[in-house]
């Protein structure tokens, strides 16, 4: 029953979708990327906030990473991108870093096709087009170590650290020791945790690099925060039960298990090793769900307690609730009750009953965030505008 | 009857209590009723599994997330009052 499958693409990764995504390079033409989605609603059309009007170079880098990790995401087919002319990551500007990428790509420029109406009737024609070219595509057998899995948490609440997060480490431990990649990020939620984390690191140069993650982490957050940063674990926390930061950042990074390290990426960055790797992201869930999908992973497991319904676009997403009450009031985003721990199921059990939808969501079957079309897509910045 | 608490990694010197135990309350871990909570311990927070010494290390997921400031008995509830972060001790 462990038989997975999806799509062989030509630069060796394999994709558990088979995507037709309408990718915007800037914020300015999302109206036309819209006005596609209802001329082409079984192309998978995002929109953002990003593409021009930040000057930093991190940004830059942060920007043209995220855009072409979506361009080149194993889940996706072919892409059609909507560019405005005049951005900063325009289509020139990005063709270059694109131009390896093995899959049928269709750009248009808004101020050389006619303007808006005339570029999403071109786009919606050529999405059309690439959803039936695509459609011939066969699933095949997909190796266990070519499959990546991201790891999130969002909306948390006291039991999130004792069922669902604990129960995401379990799945964890397992497909690393299958052969596949998972990757955790977050960075502010390993605050308090680097003499943990880098202990578990490979060799010397990666525990380096997890002391220098979690310490940049630290000093953003007094930067930003100042005295407060303190209330990275809050009165509510406390209230929680969790009694230092130690206990309460455990309860986040014990969902990407307890295998060894093998290495630390950047945000939005393509692993090189397999097995257990960190992602240097942030710890706002929707920020860092792009890096997680820029860094190619095809799945993503979520855990909640407060409840989110929040999924991403070209990737499944599992929302595991951390307890029965918010499972049962939000069953239209739930996919697992991992607060079935606190009636008693045995957690063996529960791990069985999440690996067997996972393999049944790889090989097709839709997440409720999936079938709910909840696809949020906006990625971290540094800078403000100018 | 079911469990009340939840231990969640086999290192660890405390469990979790899964909703409010009341003082005298038996301690029921993978059905086996263990002692009795010596207060009210109120859910979601840590119950110590053994005594703690004075300045021994608190583990909960396998590993040190704080140090005792005093001695803490089998059953006793384990937060902010008989705890100290260990971040800036290295």
């Amino acid at each position: 029953m462990n038989k997975i499958s999806g799509y062989e693409r030509n630069d060796g990764r394999f994709g558990i979708r088979n995507h037709v995504l309408v990718l915007p390079t800037v914020s300015c033409v999302n109206g036309v990327v819209n006005r596609i989605s209802r001329e082409a609603p079984e192309s998978v059309c995002i929109t953002h906030a990003h593409g021009c009007g930040r000057g930093g170079s991190r940004d830059r880098q942060i920007l043209f990473n995220i855009l072409t990790g979506m361009v080149g995401h194993p889940n996706v087919g072919a892409v059609v991108i909507i560019g405005l002319g005049c951005e900063v990551s325009s289509i020139k500007n990005l063709l270059p870093l694109i131009q390896n990428i093995q899959k049928p790509i269709v750009t248009f420029n808004v101020q050389d096709d006619g303007g808006s109406i005339s570029t999403a009737q071109k786009g919606a024609a050529a999405a059309r087009r690439l959803l039936s070219e695509i459609s011939n595509q066969r699933r095949v057998s997909l190796p266990w170590d070519k499959l990546l899995v991201s790891m999130e948490c969002g909306g948390s609440d006291a039991l999130s650290g004792v069922t669902a997060n604990v129960a995401l480490g379990a799945v964890a431990d397992w497909l690393v020791e299958k052969g596949a990649t998972v990757i955790l990020s977050e960075n502010t939620e390993m605050i308090g945790t680097a003499h943990i984390l880098s202990r578990r690191a490979k060799n010397e140069q990666v525990a380096g690099n997890i002391e220098e993650l979690v310490e940049r982490a630290e000093k953003l957050t007094h930067n930003i925060m100042g005295e407060l940063a303190g209330l990275v674990i809050s009165p509510g926390n406390m209230d929680g039960g969790m009694s230092t930061i130690a206990e309460k950042s455990m309860g986040c990074i014990c969902k990407g298990g307890t295998s060894t390290i093998n290495q630390v990426i950047d945000y939005g960055e393509i692993p090189k090793e397999r097995g257990l790797v960190l992602q240097d992201g942030p710890g706002y869930d929707c920020d860092s769900m792009a890096g997680l999908a820029a860094s190619g992973s095809q799945l993503m497991f979520f855990s909640t307690g407060r409840g989110t319904p929040a999924g991403f676009p070209v990737l499944p997403v599992i929302k595991v609730a951390s307890n029965s009450r918010i499972y049962q009031a939000m069953q239209d985003d739930m996919d697992v009750n991992a607060g079935s721990l606190v009636e008693g199921k045995p957690p063996a059990e529960l791990q069985a009953e999440m690996l067997e939808l996972m393999i049944r969501v790889i090989n097709g079957e839709e997440t409720k965030a999936e079938a709910n079309k909840m696809d949020i897509f906006t990625f971290m910045t540094v800078n403000p505008p100018f | 009857m079911k469990d009340n608490a939840i231990i969640i990694h086999p290192h660890d010197n405390v469990a979790v209590a899964l909703w409010t135990l009341a003082a005298g309350e038996l301690l029921r871990v993978k059905g086996v009723a263990c002692f009795p909570a010596r207060e009210a311990i109120p859910a979601s927070h840590k119950i110590a599994l053994r005594d703690i010494a004075e300045g021994e290390e608190i583990i909960k997921y396998g590993e040190t997330v704080a140090v005792s400031i005093k001695d803490i008995r089998e059953g006793e509830w384990v937060h902010t009052h008989n705890l100290e972060s260990q971040r800036w001790k290295k």
